[in-house]
């Protein structure tokens, strides 16, 4: 008995993570977020049927650190390569993983059509509030007064408009989805950001609505502070303008 | 079964249907719109998936994701809607997915017009979306050929792994003609492609299904394995029609799709004069028929080639390429949604059997050209 | 016969295009190659439409037809654009009740059939078109009249009140473009 209890395993690899090193960034939380997909996959008993679609950003080689098929897309489509497969294999979970120039740049246009035709695949949504692959230039999210390469005296919003909320705007859409926002610097959020990534594949498992979960994450690399810094810049500039919120759930019974 | 009349983008729909190809993702645009109309109706009768995008971009992408499950995928749209979709088409190439596009061609480029046109032939075989790939290419010249094109496209996608272009001109969407379905049709197996489709990691690894080759000595060996793969359709899917081509020709017409008919009527016409003129039709415009092209031309007494075309000579480059200057290689075109009647072409047949230099045919094409524009204003101002 | 070409050319909504196709399904039944190429675009909504028709016993080759042997006008446009493209020794139909010309060619046949109030004595000025259509078949003899009233039953004979008024058209266009070519050479105006 004695021997057993110390050899009992409390934590491990998901199955749907491989055993690929990632090649993110110190202080990055892509790998957070890849994990929290991945556990959520293996809980609900989805690897099997899992189709990833991967973006082009940071985590464009994110179908080599997954133990579940994947498409790569173009920059900003994988809505609509998400759409084109679960329309045709409803039976499969089928989720994109993109970041906010991928998603709210160049693919604001499958996003939005994606959500309101309410296909029934999961986002998620990761919002660093800067291109990180191309080395550190304005996004769609990037906030006011934010210095990036290609704003270096700050983000001017008389210029280049206004921070875009994803999670609020998609909010606004008639048809039911499931919306939420939350943020993985701390174990606690971490802890929630588990629950919501795990209900948006609930949702499509059931077959219900689309979801997105928009994932507020660091860049330590390209916001030019370390990672305990990017902790705590994320939190007091971010948390602002971007609150931590479910924006909207489908009527169900467990919904509430 | 008995032969019905059938517009051609009804008939291309039926099709595609028949040949088990039910996911069908559309845009509208003129005049390929009957389509997407028809299938709207047709798809839930067989339990198939039938889609209207927020743009041809978005179809492009579907039809990626699609393509991706294993199954049979199509779109249709016209010119500009197909330049929209390059992107996605370059993706599903180097993807080395399977499917089926038709673009029924209007005048170009931009917006231009919605006639009919055969502007696209650079766009659909010479790439169109960037890299190193090929669509095979298919040309119908009838809405019976057209039918059965798009039944043979399905399989020839799946054989290659590669998209499969039919491009018409309007007229071939648009007209009407008696079509027959063949009783027995390929419809496909999903099963034989769960050797590279996404159907989930059960019981094997996981697939990734990209065209992203970060290392330039990988992504060399993908374009090479694409570039082995359109060499082989250029061994073994080369398709042509030859019309009353014979050692009396005077003149060797070269013309594909609609075109190609109208060349048909004039040169009938020329034979009742006792001009004898041979057309060669190419079906595949990729892979082209070189070799084909090339022996009749050597093995002939034919003075020169003459290539007719809706454009202002773009598969022209692909004959003078195939000729290779051992006979004279003459042009005649016209384009912008213009279709020349077989009296224009036969008028300019015979110019060339008279005269056959290229410089005086396209000044004398030309000049032509400014007198309709002339006689078009004349009628304007009449109206007016 | 060897070829026929018609065209059909009137307002959107005079039923030209569905003449035509009456007239290709008919070419169909009799085992005859057919095209039936529409004009399209912006003139199909209210403005000028046209469609050519062309039955042939061979392979047909253009679909385009600059110079047909006949033409079936519904409206004074179309009589203005079409009657100088006849071939010679060919024919024209003019929809007498809305065109209040005739031409000046003396090289073909006219036959000015009163459409809109034939289809109107027969019940529904629906039938217009078929008016002109088995004027038409009578005229020229293109296709047989027991096909082409099979293929009126096939395609229109949803509505039985209808397809009874279009009967009666069928019946005496068929005899009126008959009586009208009969012992006619080209040229001679034939009034119904």
């Amino acid at each position: 008995m004695h021997t057993e209890q110390a050899t009992k395993t409390i934590f491990q690899r998901p199955e749907s993570l491989s055993e690929t090193v990632t090649h993110y960034c110190p202080g990055c939380t892509h790998g957070i977020i890849h994990r929290l997909v991945a556990e959520s996959l293996d809980e609900l008993g989805l690897r099997e049927q899992a189709v990833g679609v991967a973006p082009v950003g940071c985590s464009v080689l994110i179908y080599n650190y997954f133990n579940t098929d994947f498409l790569e897309a173009p920059h900003g489509r994988a809505p609509a390569l998400a759409t084109g497969f679960k329309r045709i294999r409803p039976d499969m979970t089928v989720f994109t993983y993109q970041g906010d120039g991928d998603l709210a740049s160049i693919g604001m246009g499958e996003i939005v059509h994606a959500a309101n035709r309410g296909e029934k695949i999961t986002v998620i949504f990761v919002n660093n509030a800067i291109y990180g692959m191309t080395g550190g230039q304005m996004a769609p999210t990037t906030l006011e007064g934010q210095i990036t390469t290609t704003c270096p005296h700050g983000r001017d919003t008389t210029q280049t408009g206004q921070p875009i909320r994803v999670a609020e705007l998609l909010s606004t859409l008639a048809t039911p989805a499931y919306i939420e926002r939350v943020s993985v610097h701390s174990p606690m959020h971490i802890i929630h950001a588990k629950k919501a990534i795990r209900q948006a594949f609930t949702y499509q498992k059931d077959s219900v609505c689309f979801s997105l979960v928009e994932v507020l994450s660091t860049c330590p690399t390209n916001w030019g502070i370390t990672p305990t810094e990017a902790t705590k810049w994320l939190e007091e500039n971010m948390f602002g303008y971007y609150p931590l919120k479910r924006f909207k759930q489908p009527m169900t019974e467990e919904g509430a | 079964m008995a032969k019905i009349l059938m517009k051609g983008n009804e008939a291309i729909g039926e099709a595609a249907i028949r040949a088990g190809a039910t996911n069908y993702f559309c845009y509208p645009i003129t005049p390929q719109t009957e389509v997407a109309e028809y299938l709207a109706r047709r798809m839930p009768e067989v339990g198939g998936v039938f889609l209207q995008a927020e743009s041809e971009v978005a179809v492009g992408n579907m039809l990626f994701g699609a393509a991706a499950t294993g199954r049979r995928v199509f779109t249709t749209s016209s010119s500009p809607g197909i330049s929209l979709m390059q992107e996605a088409i370059s993706y599903i190439a180097g993807a080395q997915l399977p499917c089926v596009l038709l673009n029924i061609m209007r005048g170009g480029p931009g917006l231009g017009g919605i006639l009919p046109a055969q502007s696209d032939y650079f766009q659909a075989t010479k790439g169109g979306g960037h890299g190193d790939y090929r669509l095979m290419v298919l040309a119908p010249s009838s809405i019976q050929e057209a039918v059965d094109l798009t039944m043979d496209a399905f399989p020839l996608a799946e054989k290659y792994r590669n998209p499969v272009m039919i491009i018409g001109d309007g007229m071939i969407g648009q007209m009407m003609e008696p079509v027959e379905f063949p009783d027995e049709v390929d419809k496909g197996d999903p099963a034989t492609n769960e050797g590279w489709a996404a159907t989930g990691a059960r019981d094997r690894k996981p697939r990734v299904i990209k065209s992203l080759y970060l290392d330039p000595y990988k992504l060399e060996e993908n374009s090479y394995v694409l570039h082995e793969k359109y060499e082989q359709m250029k061994q073994h899917e080369v398709r042509y029609e030859r019309y009353k081509i014979s050692a009396k020709n005077d003149l060797l017409i070269v013309s594909y799709g609609t075109m190609a008919r109208i060349c048909q009527t004039a040169i009938d016409e020329l034979e009742q004069e006792g001009v004898s003129v041979g057309l060669f039709r190419p079906i595949t415009l990729f892979p082209y028929p070189e070799k084909e092209l090339r022996k009749e031309i050597e093995a002939r007494n034919v003075k020169n080639v003459l290539v007719v075309e809706m454009s202002c000579g773009q598969m022209l480059e692909d004959v003078e390429r195939v000729v290779q200057g051992v006979k004279p290689v003459t042009f005649f075109g016209r384009t912008g949604g213009i279709v020349p009647s077989p009296e224009e072409a036969k008028e300019q047949i015979k110019n060339m059997i008279k005269k056959p230099t290229r410089a005086k045919k396209a000044s004398k094409a030309t000049a032509k050209k400014q007198a309709a524009k002339k006689k078009s204003s004349k009628r304007q101002r009449k109206d007016a | 016969m060897d070829q026929y070409e018609v065209l059909w050319a009137g307002f959107g909504g005079q039923g030209v295009m569905v003449a035509g196709q009456l007239l290709a399904y008919t070419g169909i039944k009799e085992g005859k190659n057919v095209v039936w190429l529409p004009s399209y675009g912006p003139e199909m909504r209210g403005g000028t439409a046209y469609c050519t028709v062309v039955i042939s016993d061979s392979r047909i080759g253009s679909p385009i037809i600059t110079n047909p042997r006949a033409a079936c006008v519904f409206n004074r446009p179309s009589f203005d654009k079409f009657t100088p493209r006849i071939k010679p020794g060919g024919l024209l139909l003019v929809n007498s009740s809305l065109i209040d010309v005739t031409t000046d060619r003396d090289d073909i046949t006219e036959v000015l059939v009163p459409a809109n109030k034939m289809a109107i004595d027969a019940g529904s000025p629906k039938a217009t078109n078929i008016a002109m259509l088995s004027t038409f078949v009578g005229a020229t003899g293109v296709v047989e009249y027991d096909n082409l009233l099979a293929t009126l039953e096939e395609k229109l004979g949803k509505k039985k009140d209808l397809l009874e008024i279009n009967r009666k058209v069928l019946e005496a266009g068929f005899k009126l473009g008959k009586e009208a070519v009969k012992g006619k050479s080209a040229g001679r105006k034939v009034k119904a």
